[in-house]
């Protein structure tokens, strides 16, 4: 479903990636892990087209996606949620979601993902009046994967979806990574705390200083002794 | 001075500022949406008067009747601007403040001359109208009819801004570009497309106001100027990109001129205006409805 091929990202000049190359198949959770400064948000923005690679090319259901505006690649079908969130601060949770579904504007089914949306976080949907600025970090994360969702994509990219974010919550937000893939769709993860994304991945990808060190499955990688010594601490 | 022409000097000040907050509201649009100073925007309205001008001289159109059409081509005059000059600013690697400042400051001027090249420096006006001249009386109170047509297509504008802004959906696009411009391409929105329209809406909203000035106001290229200097005191009153804020701002502007008329000689009618907005500036520097 999607291809990066030997893409180079250079960031105000410096080289972030260079020469990575990653897989994702239709249904599949793919962690991309590494330490800070790694290159991972770098490799995620250069999907979504905010980054532009320098060489290399970024390939999604067949077709060749890097140079193509970021507004078009979301239409395609790659929702990206950064790792700030980028919600509308001063608008509303119910603007924030209708602008997740701007695309669909004037279509009847327009609300359709709204089910799996208030399936996944029951208290968005007792937040709907109040500014998107109002929630905790935990529903501000949760609704920026709504606002997400919103846009129907058939990739979800999520980076670092548990900064910020009190444990209980960041539990629930893994929980809902895993329904989001059995609604049908694919997630492409960026995540350090690696112990718990490895467990709800398929399959793993270890960046380190702007190159893949390693990549397997996701349940090989959480028991390969060099990655646990020094990722895991254990 | 008696009660009748106190009344009678707020009504009239009340009705200019209802247009001066017409005026000064696609200023503060634009700023609002993406943090740019139009300069030129007393050239829009110079424009937009000339519009109104030759339409009544070469097809007999009334200004009142013309409104719509000279706001219709403010709105792509604007959109075109965005699309060939400030897009282009904004794209500036460094200093990108002050090449917005001298790329519509560059526009203002280019304007200008071109006017006084096609139009000529001469005072135009147009001679006779469905509104022009005329007055109403209302409780006493005598109103010129086109600075109350004025006023009422103001308050109309306003309206149908904040509908736009609060229920549709290019309104709502909007407002997320105010927020976060870089964030709408998240949602599949094409921001260059958001600003463009903000710039046609912002110039339409000049047309408007323009459409209703060219009835009682001389037109001449450097007209802009003073209305331009009003409405960045208006807006900076209002609070800085706020659209509401220019409405009140622009009450609160046109009602200050009319009492300092009535205190003050005329020659110093403006005097009130400015100090009523340094109080602002020291006491609450980010205008009266201003955010941050």
């Amino acid at each position: 479903m999607l291809s990066v091929r030997e893409a180079t990202t250079a960031y105000q000049g410096l080289v972030a990636i260079s020469d990575v190359t990653i897989d994702v198949a239709k249904g599949e959770i793919v962690a991309v892990c590494g330490s800070n400064g790694a290159g991972k948000s770098t490799l995620i923005k250069t999907i979504a087209g905010a980054e532009r690679p320098r060489s290399g090319t970024v390939t999604f259901d067949g077709e060749q996606i890097n140079g193509v505006p970021q507004h078009l690649i979301t239409a395609r079908g790659i929702a990206y949620v950064p790792e700030n969130r980028r919600l509308f601060p001063r608008l509303s949770v119910e603007d924030n979601l209708r602008l997740g579904s701007y695309m669909y504007r004037g279509k009847p089914d327009r609300d359709e993902p709204l089910k799996l949306v208030f399936d996944l976080f029951p208290r968005l949907s007792e937040r709907l009046e109040q500014r998107a600025e109002t929630l905790s970090g935990g529903e501000q994360q949760m609704l920026a994967i709504s606002r997400a969702l919103m846009t129907r994509p058939r990739l979800l990219m999520l980076d670092e979806p548990s900064q910020g974010i009190m444990p209980k919550l960041v539990d629930e937000i893994f929980q809902a990574v895993i329904k989001i893939r059995d609604a049908g769709m694919t997630v492409l993860i960026v995540e350090q705390r690696m112990a718990e994304v490895l467990e709800i991945a398929d399959r793993a990808y270890i960046l380190q200083t702007g190159r893949v060190q390693m990549q397997g499955k996701a349940s090989e990688i959480a028991t390969n002794p060099d990655v646990r010594k020094a990722y895991l601490g254990l | 001075m008696t009660a009748a022409t106190i009344i009678q000097s707020l009504a009239s000040g009340l009705l200019m500022g209802l247009l001066y907050g017409l005026l000064a509201v696609g200023l503060a649009l634009i700023f609002g949406l993406m943090d740019v100073t139009n300069f030129a925007h007393g050239e829009f309205l110079m424009l937009a008067m000339y519009l109104t001008f030759f339409l009544f001289m070469f097809w007999a159109v009334d200004p009142l009747l013309s409104i719509p059409l000279v706001a219709a081509g403010m709105f792509v005059f604007g959109a075109v601007i965005y699309l060939v000059i400030i897009r282009f600013a904004m794209r500036a690697k460094a200093n990108i403040g002050m090449v917005q400042i001298f790329a519509t400051f560059g526009l203002a001027i280019l304007m200008r001359g071109l006017a006084q090249f096609f139009f000529t420096p001469d005072y135009r006006s147009i001679p006779a109208s469905m509104l022009g001249g005329k007055t109403i009386s209302i409780f006493g109170v005598f109103l010129p009819v086109p600075q109350l047509v004025g006023a009422l297509i103001s308050i109309a504008a306003f309206g149908a801004l904040y509908f736009f802004m609060k229920k549709t959906d290019f309104g709502r696009a909007l407002e997320a570009t105010r927020e976060d411009a870089g964030a709408v391409a998240l949602v599949g929105i094409d921001k260059n497309k958001v600003f463009a329209l903000g710039w046609g809406l912002g110039s339409a909203l000049i047309g408007l106001a323009g459409g209703v000035m060219a009835i009682f106001f001389y037109i001449y290229p450097d007209v802009g100027a003073s209305f331009a200097l009003i409405a960045y005191v208006t807006v900076a009153l209002g609070g800085f990109g706020s659209v509401f804020g220019a409405f009140a701002g622009g009450i609160i502007v046109g009602l200050v001129e009319a009492t300092t008329a009535m205190i003050l000689p005329p020659s110093l009618k403006s005097v009130g205006i400015y100090a009523v907005y340094l109080l602002v500036v020291f006491v609450r520097p980010r205008g009266l409805f201003g955010s941050i």
